[in-house]
C-alpha cells in the first residue's frame, strides 16, 4: 500500500476558506439556508465549514444538521459488509429551505442518491446543493454533479481518497491511497 | 461490522449480550426514523413477510406489521382462525405453502412451546418467534430492556421484579433471560401457585409479599393474570388476588421511592394495577409500544441484512 498526499494543512484550509466564500455568495446571511453534513464522514467537513462562517465570516444562526443515509443506500443484502447506521440529528424544518449536503468525497454519486431520498422523509426543501471537498472525476455511476467542490482529482478504482481531521485523525490531510 | 449472531430470533436464550446491544443501537436510529414527518426507510423494499399468528394478538401483530411497513417490507397476513389448519394442515405444510409464494421471512405466533425452533429447522426462512405457549416472547422481553434503558440509563445493576403471573408467562421468562444478560438483578413476585417451581434455577429472587418486592425494586414488570391458560383455580377470587398483588397509588406513595411501572398490555385495570397508577408519570406503559415498533423495526433489518441477495 503506497499513499500519497493530495492536501496538506495549509492547502486545505485554503480550500475550505474558499468554499466557504462561494457559499456566502449564494446564500448570503443563510437565513434560509441549513447546512446537512452526510454520515459518516461528511459530518467533519460541515462542522468545520459551519464553524468557520460563524467564527470567521461572522454568520449568525447557521443551521446545522446531520444526515444518516444508511436506510436508503442501494446496496443493504449486496454486499458482505453488513451496513451500520450512524446518528441523524435534524432539529429544524426542512420544509422550503435551500439545502447544501456537505460529504468529503464524491466517488459514484449513489451516497448523494442516497441522501436525496433520506432527505424527503423530512419535508420538501425548497432546493438541495453539493458541496464536497473532493470530486472523483469520471467515476459516477449517476448523473450526479457537485455546485462546489475544494479539488477535482482523477483517480483510478482502485485507488481510495482518505480525508483525515484534526478532531478525528488528528491531522488535517488528504492522501489519495494505492491498494 | 457487527451482525446478529443468529439468523432467527426464537428466543433472548438463543442470544449473546452483544446480539442485545446491537439491537438496541439500531432500535435508537428507527426511533428517531419513526419521529421523522415521513416514517418511513426502503431498506427492506425487496423483502416479503408473513406474519402467522396461530394464537390472537392485537398489539404485536399490529406492532409488527407496522416495523415491517416502515421498512418498505411487503407484507402477508395470517390468522389461524380464517386457514386451512383447522382443516387438519400441519404447521410446515402450511409454512412451506406460504413460503412458496416467495417469502423471506416469517413472524409467528403459535400455543405451542417450541413451534419457532422446530420450524426453523425444516424451513428456509428467517423465522421470529412472536410468542410460542407460555416459553418466550423475545421482542416483548428486548422492547422492555429498551424501555428500562431509555427511563433509568441502563439496565446493568437495576432490581427488576416481574409481578403477578409467571407460570404462564412468556414475557416473564424471556424478560428474566434478557435481564440477566444484560446485568440486571431479577425477582418474580406473586402467588405460590402461579411461581413455577423450580424459578429459582434461572438465578431469579422470589419473593410472595409484594410490599417487600416493591421496596427492592426500581422496576416493576406487572403482568396479566391470564384467565384463559388457567385450567384450574390458583387464587380464590381476583378480588383477593388485586389485595395481594395488585398496585395502586397509595400503595406507590409508601414505598420510600419512586419506582416504574412496566406492563406488557393488555392491562386488567383495577386487577394488577389501578388506573391512576396505569396513566400516572411513573408507569412507562406507553412508551414501551412506541419502542416495540423500533425494536421490531431493528430485528428485522438485523436479520433481513443476513439474507443474501
Amino acid at each position: 500500500m503506497s499513499q500519497k498526499v493530495l492536501l496538506n494543512a495549509k492547502e486545505l484550509n485554503i480550500i475550505l476558506h474558499r468554499l466557504a466564500c462561494q457559499l456566502i455568495e449564494n446564500h448570503n446571511d443563510f437565513s434560509n439556508t441549513v447546512l446537512i453534513g452526510l454520515q459518516p464522514r461528511g459530518k467533519y467537513l460541515a462542522n468545520r465549514l459551519a464553524e468557520m462562517l460563524s467564527i470567521d465570516y461572522k454568520i449568525k444562526d447557521i443551521k446545522l444538521g446531520h444526515l444518516d443515509i444508511t436506510f436508503y443506500r442501494d446496496d443493504f443484502r449486496r454486499g458482505e459488509k453488513i451496513l451500520e447506521a450512524n446518528t441523524t440529528d435534524i432539529d429544524f424544518i426542512v420544509e422550503d429551505k435551500n439545502i447544501v449536503f456537505i460529504d468529503d468525497v464524491l466517488y459514484t454519486g449513489r451516497s448523494i442518491r442516497a441522501a436525496l431520498t433520506a432527505i424527503q422523509s423530512f419535508g420538501r426543501p425548497n432546493e438541495i446543493e453539493l458541496l464536497t471537498l473532493i470530486d472523483r472525476r469520471f467515476s459516477r455511476h449517476l448523473p450526479i454533479q457537485p455546485n462546489y467542490r475544494g479539488r477535482q482529482v482523477d483517480a483510478i478504482n482502485e485507488e481510495k481518497v482518505k480525508v483525515n481531521w484534526v478532531e478525528n485523525e488528528g491531522e488535517d490531510v488528504v492522501y489519495l491511497i494505492n491498494n | 461490522m457487527s451482525e446478529l449472531s443468529v439468523n432467527h430470533l426464537l428466543g433472548i436464550k438463543y442470544l449473546n449480550k452483544k446480539d442485545i446491544q446491537l439491537i438496541f443501537k439500531t432500535a435508537d436510529h428507527f426511533k428517531e426514523v419513526i419521529n421523522r414527518p415521513i416514517k418511513k426507510v426502503p431498506s427492506l423494499r425487496d423483502i416479503t413477510i408473513a406474519n402467522l399468528f396461530f394464537e390472537n394478538s392485537t398489539r404485536t401483530k399490529l406492532s409488527f406489521e407496522l416495523a415491517e411497513k416502515r421498512l418498505s417490507a411487503d407484507v402477508i397476513n395470517f390468522s389461524a382462525s380464517q386457514s386451512s389448519v383447522k382443516k387438519g394442515e400441519t404447521l410446515i405444510d402450511t409454512v412451506n405453502n406460504i413460503l412458496s409464494m416467495k417469502v423471506d421471512m416469517v413472524v409467528m405466533r403459535h400455543p405451542n412451546p417450541g413451534a419457532g425452533v422446530f420450524l426453523s429447522k425444516y424451513v428456509d426462512a428467517s423465522i421470529i418467534n412472536a410468542g410460542d405457549g407460555a416459553h418466550e416472547h423475545p421482542t416483548q422481553a428486548l422492547l422492555d430492556s429498551y424501555s428500562i434503558r431509555e427511563r433509568l440509563g441502563d439496565v446493568n445493576g437495576k432490581n427488576v421484579v416481574i409481578v403477578g403471573d409467571i407460570l404462564h408467562s412468556r414475557v416473564a421468562l424471556s424478560n428474566i433471560y434478557a435481564l440477566k444478560l444484560q446485568g440486571a438483578n431479577v425477582m418474580v413476585c406473586g402467588p405460590k401457585t402461579l411461581l413455577p417451581k423450580y424459578i429459582k434455577d434461572l438465578g431469579v429472587q422470589v419473593e410472595t409479599n409484594l410490599r417487600k418486592a416493591l421496596n427492592w425494586c426500581d422496576v416493576a414488570n406487572m403482568l396479566r393474570v391470564q384467565n384463559e391458560r388457567m385450567d384450574i383455580s390458583y387464587f380464590p377470587s381476583t378480588r383477593e388476588y388485586t389485595q395481594q398483588y395488585g398496585v395502586n397509588k397509595a400503595l406507590l406513595n409508601s414505598l420510600d421511592k419512586e419506582i416504574t411501572i412496566m406492563h406488557p398490555g393488555p392491562i386488567n385495570r383495577g386487577v394488577e394495577i389501578t388506573s391512576d397508577v396505569a396513566d400516572s408519570d411513573q408507569a412507562i406503559i406507553l412508551d414501551q409500544v412506541q419502542n416495540g415498533v423500533a425494536v421490531r423495526m431493528a430485528v428485522i433489518y438485523l436479520l433481513a441484512s443476513k439474507i443474501k441477495h
